[in-house]
């Protein structure tokens, strides 16, 4: 929303402030003064060329780019640039690393999973863990997720080998139908032995937090569900 | 299915019909009624959130009898907890009484 002006006008054309007043109040002093960094030397767009003949003055500018022959005879429509720059998703406040978080939707909907940490496009890093629940690492939407109250301390993970990257999947070539691979098809990929061990080094930390506490093991591995009678919003999660 | 245990995820709302006046029926804009909500203050958790028509229909589409119109809370409506919902096309007058899903996102909390 837009406030209101710090110089309203009193009268039209007549600010109610003076101009030194109006700085005075924008305090713009206070700002340290940005420098300009130097700008890099512009990279050549011509270049000089030898040329014949006694009157031609023996070199010649000549530009890198041809100019084109033809002109369109009809301005093509450019594109309009935009000036928006994608803003770093912000996690909600009751998000944390270590809170247990209830999954609302997909295939893992309703499991209860650890945060990890937050990527850098916003979405989540949750593990299950995988030897609790089911639910392995994986990348989960804020919108999609519920924060509750439950923390657990997750300290001792290294997620640094995390990243969006990290889950970019492999692009397969399209192979020509063959009566094999059709019936490769019907059949699962093993896991890749990495992941399993990714998936594994990371539960480790958080799977010997959970033994020190009685009942959380047993508490992630509960899955959440309304039942006649529980109204979300009476709720405390 | 087999596990009996609940795996309900929303919440249950009730079609009460469409918003309008005296005269006028403004179709774009459904009202629901969201159970256990009684007061504007409660319709809070709702707002904003996904609702889902879920209907059969006779005609097999994709394998399945079974349709969903998509819809999202926008606001509450009076003071005894009804709200204001849009769909993605409008609820067919059929669906006055029937329930429909208030789904849990986009979360809040």
């Amino acid at each position: 929303m837009a406030h209101a002006p710090t110089n309203p006008l009193i009268a039209p054309g007549v600010h109610r402030y003076s101009r030194s007043q109006a700085y005075a109040k924008k305090a713009l002093f206070k700002k340290a003064k940005q420098v300009a960094p130097a700008k890099a030397a512009a990279p050549a767009t011509t270049k000089t060329v030898q040329v014949g003949g006694a009157k031609n003055n023996q070199t010649r500018e000549v530009p890198l780019v041809k100019a084109p022959r033809f002109y369109a005879a009809e301005d093509a429509p450019v594109p309009k640039k935009s000036r928006k720059a994608p803003r770093p998703v912000s996690l909600r406040a009751s998000i944390t690393p270590g809170t247990v978080l209830i999954v609302l939707s997909g295939k893992y909907r309703g499991k209860r999973v650890v945060f990890l940490k937050q990527l850098e496009s916003g979405l989540l890093l949750v593990t299950g863990p995988h030897k609790v629940n089911g639910v392995p690492i994986r990348r989960v939407n804020q919108a999609y997720v519920i924060a509750t109250s439950t923390k657990i301390d997750i300290s001792g993970v290294n997620t640094e080998k995390f990243t969006d990257a990290y889950f970019k999947r492999d692009k397969v070539e399209k192979k020509k139908a063959t009566e094999e691979a059709l019936f490769e098809a019907g059949q699962k990929k093993p896991v890749d032995a990495s992941r399993v061990q990714d998936q594994r080094e990371v539960d480790k930390a958080i799977l010997a937090t959970l033994k020190k506490d009685r009942i959380l093991r047993g508490y992630l591995n509960a899955s959440f569900a309304l039942s006649r009678g529980q109204f979300p919003h009476l709720m405390k999660f | 299915m087999v596990n009996s245990r609940p795996h309900r995820l929303y919440a249950k709302g009730r079609v009460l019909g469409f918003r309008r006046s005296k005269r006028n029926v403004k179709e774009h804009t459904s009202l629901l009624q969201i159970e256990g909500v009684r007061s504007t203050e409660d319709t809070d958790f709702y707002l904003g959130k996904r609702v889902a028509y879920v209907y059969k229909a006779k005609r097999v589409i994709d394998g399945s009898r079974i349709r969903v119109i998509w819809g999202r809370v926008t606001r509450s409506h009076g003071t005894s907890g009804v709200v204001r919902a849009k769909f993605r096309s409008n609820l067919p007058p059929r669906s006055f009484g029937a329930s429909v899903r208030i789904m849990l996102y986009p979360s809040r909390v």
